[in-house]
C-alpha cells in the first residue's frame, strides 16, 4: 500500500479498496517503525491524523470526496500548524505551538488531506544536508551515511523510504529541488508568488516560496493544485488564476524548445550527473523537443549574490526571535541585554548564527551599498539572462545538483563548499521562476535529479514535460535498495 | 552679538484608522493591555503584514493639504533595532521612498505676517507597543496595543527660529490634520508627538551642531524645551564650549532636560526594503478622487466665515482653527439665524464655560441647535440678555430648551407698556428724594443717575423687562 502514488491511492479509496483510516493506520505503523532509522519526521500526530482519516472517510462514504480526501500527507514543520508544535527545526521554537494554521496547511485540510507528521528539516531552512536541524540529520534512505539534502530533507527521505506518499516544502535556495533529487523524488518549487507564504516562518521572504513534493509529477500536480492561488494575506502573493494542471499532463513535447544553458554543464559538475543528464536531454529529443544551446553569463554570481540577500533578510526575519513572548528563553535572565543575548546564543545553533552575521554586516553603514545593492543589481541581471532566454527557448533543463548526496560531516568545516552545492538551484530563486527536480538516474548507486526551469506560471508545461518524462523512464520508480532488502 | 536658533520639527501623527498599519487588530485607545494585539502585531513566526489602504489615503490626504508631491512609488522599509516592545525586532517604515514629498505649510507671526515653512517629507510607519516599569517588582511589562497603530512621521526643514514659530507651526498643522479628519489630535494620548531639531549660531554663519529632544506631547512642553535648549545652548558656547550632537529627552513635570545618547552611541538601524511589502503605488486617479473630496481646510473656512457669515478675521480665525469648535458654530449661527451673535456667545459664555469645566466642545452640554434657540429669543426680545444667561445656565445644566426654561421659570421679558409705565411709577414713588436728586442735577450727572433707576425698576421686575422700553418710559417720566 505505502509503494502506491497519491494517485493510485486516491483510486484506490475512491473504489473502497481501502479506507483512509487504514491506509494512514498502516503508514503511521511504517513510520513508528522507520523513523528511528532515518529521523525524516520532528513530530508524528498519529492521534490527529487518525481522526482526520476517520472525518475523511465518513466524507467519502457522504459523497464528498474533495481532491486529497483522506490522502495521507507530511508537512515541512516549517509550516505552522494550529496546535501542532512547529519547531522550524530550532531550539529557538522547540517549545512552539502556533494557534493558526499556514495557509498552505489550511487549503491541504480543506482539500480533505491527512497531516501524518511535521517533517525534519535544517534549522530555520538553512543549510543542504538537513545537518543544522536541532533535532539532529535526517538519514538519506538511499544510503545511510549520506545526507539527504536540504532544507527539506525530513520531506524527501520521509517520500522515498515510503512513509508518506505526498509532502509539503520549502525553497528558499534549492530547499526542495536539492534534497528531491538527493533522495531521488520529484520537487517543485513555483515561481514566486504563486502560493502564500502566510504560516510558513520566513527565512529569506523575497525567495522563499512554498512547494510540493511526492513520488511522481502527476502527484506533484495534484498537490501543487490544492497549494497554489491567491492569499490575500500575503502580499507578494499574486492573484492569478490556477490552471488545470492535470489537464495538460499527457500533452506530447513535440516541438517544445529546450534551453540547455553551457554553465550548467561546466567544471565541478560530477561527470556521472552530466551523463544522467544528457541521457535525460536525449530522451526529449526523442520525444520531438528541440534542444537549444543558451547561456546564462551571470550564472556564476548567483551563490555570492545569494548569500548576501538571503542572509540580510534572514537576519531581520529571525530578530522577532528574542525570548520576549514565545520561543525559547534562557533561565533567569540578569537583565534585558542578557536576556537577548543568552536566549539567541542558546536557542540558535551556529549556520544560523553565521547567516544572522554576515546579514547584519551587509547591511551595516558603509557596507550596504558595497554588499546588499549590489547583489540586488546582480539579481536584476540573473533574471534578465533568464528572460533573454526565454524569449526563444520554452524550457531551461539542466542538473538538479552538481553532485549526488555526500557523506555527513563531508562539507561540514568548510561552509562555501555546501554553499556550491546550491549552484544551479539559486537563480531560480533570485529570478522568482519556477523549477523542478525529477530523478535521472543513479551516480555511485545514488540518485541524481534532473532541473526543469520554467518561465513565469508556466509550472503547467514543466510539469507536463516531467511527466512525459517520466512516462518514459522508470528513474522515480526506483526505490532505495534497503526498502526491498527489507521487504525480502 | 547676538545669536540665531534654528529650528526643525519631526511629527510623528497617529492616524485616526479603525485598524492598524500591517494588521486587523483595532486601533482604539485605553483597552485593557495586550488584548488588540493581534498574531501579526505579536510578530508570530510565519506572519505577514497587509497594509491598510486607509492609512495610505490618510497620508495622501495630509500631503495635498500642504501642497506636496504625492510619490507615485513609496517603499516600506524595515529599521533593525531590539527593544521589547518593538515585536519584529525592526519597525517598517518609509525612508528613501516616503509616499509624500516636499510641501510647505504657511503660519502667522505674532505681528500678523505671514512665512512659510518648508515641509521636507512625510512618511507612514508603525508605532511600537508601550514598556510599563512600575508595578512590575523590578521586571517590565510590555503592552503591545500600540504595537502597528499607523502614524505618519512629518519632516520639515530647518525654517524655524524660536520657539514661538514652532507652536504656531504645531498648532497649525493639529488644525489641518483634524480638519482632514486624519487623526484625533489628542495629545495626552499621544496621538501628535514632537521631536524638536534645535541649534544656534551667529547670524550669517553656517548651522550649528544640533541637539533633538524627543517625544514632546503638548504645546507647552515643546515651547518650554526649546526655550531652555538654546539658552542651554548659547550657554555652552559663551562659555567657550562645544555643543555636541546628541539626542535629549525633556521631563514636563519637572521642566528639566538630559541627555540621553550620543552621536557616537546611535544605532545603526541597517534600513533595507521590507521583503515583505510590495512598493506602494498611487494611481493619479486616487490621487484626483483624494483631492476632490478634501475637507475644507482651517485658511479657506477662515475666508468663508469672513465673506459668509460677516465675522472680523480674528473671530473667524478663532473659530475656524478647530474643527468641532467651526462645526458648532456653524451650526448654532443656522439655528439661530445671526452668525455673529453666535461667534460671540461661542466665544464668550459658551468658551468661558468649557474652559472652568475642562470640557471639550464635542461634550458641550449645550447643543448648537439649543444654543439657536435660545439666542433667538433674545433677537425677539423675549428675553434680555441678562436673562439669556440665565437660560444658559439652566440648559448647561440639562434642561431641554430654551422656551422651557423661559416658560417655566415666567423669564418671559415684560414689554407691555401699561405695565411697564405702572412699573415705573412703583419705582418714581418709592424713591422721592432720588427723583428729585435727579430733576435739580446737571444734566451731565444725569446720565449716571438714570441707571439708578433702571436698576430699580429691573429689580423689582426680576429682570424681565423690556430694557428699551423702560429707558424710553423712565426718561420720559423723568425728564417730562
Amino acid at each position: 500500500m505505502h509503494d502506491l502514488t497519491l494517485a493510485q491511492m486516491c483510486h484506490g479509496l475512491a473504489r473502497r479498496d481501502f479506507s483512509s483510516t487504514e491506509l494512514t493506520r498502516h503508514l503511521l505503523e511504517r513510520i513508528g517503525a522507520a523513523n528511528p532509522r532515518y529521523n525524516a519526521f520532528i513530530t508524528i500526530a498519529s492521534e490527529t491524523a487518525l481522526a482526520q482519516a476517520a472525518a475523511a472517510d465518513r466524507r467519502r462514504a457522504a459523497g464528498d470526496a474533495p481532491a486529497l480526501c483522506g490522502l495521507p500527507i507530511a508537512h515541512k514543520d516549517i509550516f505552522c500548524t494550529r496546535g501542532l508544535r512547529t519547531s522550524c527545526g530550532s531550539r529557538m521554537l522547540d517549545n512552539f505551538v502556533p494557534p493558526y494554521d499556514a495557509t498552505v496547511v489550511e487549503r491541504c485540510a480543506a482539500a480533505g488531506a491527512v497531516v501524518l507528521g511535521k517533517t525534519n528539516m535544517d534549522e530555520f531552512a538553512m543549510g543542504s544536508s538537513n545537518e543544522t536541524s536541532y533535532y539532529g540529520p535526517v538519514k538519506n534512505p538511499w544510503a545511510t551515511d549520506c545526507v539527504p539534502g536540504g532544507s527539506s530533507g525530513g520531506s524527501a527521505a520521509a517520500l522515498a523510504a515510503r512513509l508518506v506518499p505526498g509532502a509539503t516544502a520549502s525553497d528558499t535556495g534549492g530547499s526542495i529541488r536539492q534534497p528531491a533529487a538527493l533522495c531521488g523524488v520529484t520537487g517543485l518549487k513555483p515561481t514566486y508568488g504563486r502560493v502564500s507564504r502566510w504560516g510558513m516562518i520566513a527565512f529569506a521572504s523575497s525567495l522563499d516560496q512554498a512547494g510540493p513534493m511526492a513520488r511522481t509529477a502527476e502527484d506533484v500536480a495534484l498537490l501543487l493544485q490544492v497549494m497554489a492561488g491567491f492569499d490575500a494575506r500575503d502580499s507578494t502573493c499574486l492573484d492569478r488564476p490556477v490552471p488545470d494542471y492535470a489537464a495538460t499532463l499527457e500533452q506530447p513535447l513535440a516541438g517544445l524548445r529546450i534551453g540547455v544553458p553551457e554553465e550548467y554543464f561546466g567544471a565541478g559538475l560530477h561527470p556521472g550527473t552530466e551523463r544522467a543528464v544528457r541521457e535525460a536531454l536525449a530522451e526529449f529529443e526523442r520525444q520531438g523537443a528541440r534542444l537549444v544551446a543558451i547561456s546564462l553569463p551571470h550564472s556564476g554570481l548567483a551563490v555570492p549574490a545569494y548569500y548576501v540577500i538571503a542572509p540580510a533578510e534572514a537576519s531581520a526575519n529571525l530578530s522577532r526571535f528574542d525570548g520576549v513572548r514565545y520561543g525559547h528563553r534562557c533561565a533567569d535572565p540578569v537583565d534585558l541585554r542578557d536576556l537577548y543575548m543568552r536566549s539567541r546564543e542558546e536557542g540558535f545553533g551556529d549556520e544560523v548564527k553565521r547567516r544572522i552575521l554576515i546579514g547584519t554586516y551587509c547591511l551595516s553603514a558603509g557596507y550596504y551599498d558595497a554588499y546588499y545593492n549590489k547583489a540586488q543589481q546582480v539579481r536584476r541581471l540573473i533574471r534578465q539572462d533568464f528572460l533573454d532566454a526565454f524569449a526563444n527557448v520554452d524550457l531551461i533543463l539542466g542538473p538538479t545538483c552538481p553532485n549526488p548526496a555526500f557523506a555527513f560531516g563531508a562539507k561540514g568545516g568548510d561552509p562555501v563548499a555546501m554553499y556550491l552545492e546550491d549552484i544551479y538551484t539559486i537563480a531560480a530563486n533570485l529570478a522568482g521562476l519556477p523549477a523542478l527536480s525529477v530523478p535521472c538516474g543513479l551516480v555511485d548507486a545514488k540518485p541524481v535529479g534532473l532541473q526543469i526551469i520554467g518561465n513565469y506560471f508556466d509550472e503547467a508545461r514543466m510539469l507536463n514535460a516531467a511527466h512525459r518524462y517520466q512516462l518514459a523512464t522508470g528513474w522515480h520508480q526506483l526505490a532505495p535498495p534497503a526498502l526491498t532488502e527489507t521487504a525480502a | 552679538m547676538s545669536w540665531e536658533t534654528v529650528i526643525g520639527l519631526e511629527v510623528h501623527l497617529q492616524l485616526a484608522t479603525r485598524s492598524k498599519l500591517f494588521s486587523g487588530a483595532a486601533t482604539a485607545f485605553g483597552a485593557a493591555p495586550n488584548t488588540q494585539a493581534c498574531a501579526i502585531d505579536l510578530a508570530l513566526p510565519g506572519t505577514l503584514p497587509l497594509l491598510n489602504k486607509a492609512a495610505v489615503e490618510m497620508a495622501i490626504r495630509f500631503g495635498l493639504a500642504v501642497d506636496a508631491e504625492i510619490n507615485p512609488v513609496s517603499v516600506f522599509e524595515r529599521k533593525n533595532y531590539f527593544y521589547p516592545d518593538l515585536p519584529k525586532g525592526y519597525q517598517t517604515t518609509q525612508l528613501a521612498h516616503p509616499i509624500v514629498g516636499p510641501g510647505h505649510l504657511d503660519i502667522e507671526l505674532a505681528d500678523g505676517r505671514e512665512k512659510r515653512i518648508r515641509i521636507h517629507h512625510a512618511h507612514l510607519e508603525e508605532d511600537a507597543g508601550k514598556s510599563l516599569h512600575e508595578d512590575f517588582h523590578g521586571l517590565s511589562g510590555i503592552d503591545l496595543n500600540r504595537a502597528g497603530t499607523p502614524l505618519i512621521e512629518i519632516v520639515t526643514e530647518p525654517d524655524l527660529r524660536n520657539a514661538e514659530e514652532a507652536v504656531a507651526f504645531a498648532k497649525k498643522l493639529h488644525a489641518i490634520v483634524t480638519a482632514l479628519g486624519i487623526s484625533d489630535g489628542d495629545m495626552s494620548q499621544g496621538s501628535m508627538r514632537f521631536d524638536v531639531n534645535v541649534s544656534v549660531r551667529r547670524p550669517g554663519e553656517p548651522l550649528g551642531t544640533r541637539t533633538e529632544t524627543k517625544n514632546l506631547n503638548s504645546f507647552r512642553f515643546m515651547e518650554r524645551a526649546i526655550a531652555k535648549e538654546v539658552a542651554r545652548q548659547i550657554g555652552v558656547l559663551e562659555d567657550g564650549g562645544r555643543v555636541l550632537q546628541e539626542t535629549r529627552l525633556y521631563d514636563g513635570d519637572t521642566d528639566s532636560a538630559r541627555a540621553m545618547r550620543s552621536k557616537e552611541e546611535a544605532n545603526d538601524y541597517r534600513y533595507f526594503p521590507c521583503p515583505d511589502l510590495l512598493p506602494v503605488h498611487v494611481a493619479p486617479a486616487l490621487i484626483e478622487q483624494l483631492r476632490a473630496s478634501q475637507p475644507e481646510l482651517p485658511d479657506a473656512r477662515r475666508a468663508r466665515f469672513v465673506a459668509e457669515h460677516g465675522l472680523s478675521d480674528y473671530d473667524a480665525g478663532q473659530l475656524a482653527a478647530d474643527t468641532p469648535t467651526a462645526h458648532y458654530f456653524e451650526a448654532a449661527a443656522k439655528a439661530s439665524g445671526d452668525p455673529k451673535l453666535a461667534a460671540n456667545w461661542l466665544m464668550g459664555e459658551i468658551a468661558a464655560r468649557l474652559n472652568s469645566t475642562e470640557t471639550a466642545i464635542a461634550a458641550c452640554p449645550v447643543s448648537p441647535a439649543q444654543l439657536g434657540g435660545l439666542l433667538q429669543r433674545i433677537l425677539d426680545r423675549t428675553i434680555s440678555n441678562a436673562i439669556a444667561r440665565q437660560v444658559f445656565d439652566a440648559l448647561w445644566n440639562g434642561a431641554s430648551d430654551a422656551d422651557a426654561v423661559i416658560e417655566a421659570k415666567g423669564l418671559k421679558q415684560v414689554s407691555d407698556s401699561g405695565a411697564i409705565a405702572a412699573l415705573v411709577d412703583q419705582v418714581l414713588v418709592a424713591n422721592p428724594k432720588q427723583v428729585a436728586d435727579y430733576r435739580a442735577a446737571p444734566d451731565d450727572k444725569k446720565a449716571k443717575m438714570f441707571g439708578f433707576f433702571v436698576g430699580q425698576a429691573m429689580k423689582a421686575s426680576g429682570g424681565k423687562v423690556n430694557p428699551q422700553q423702560l429707558n424710553a418710559l423712565l426718561a420720559a417720566r423723568l425728564n417730562g
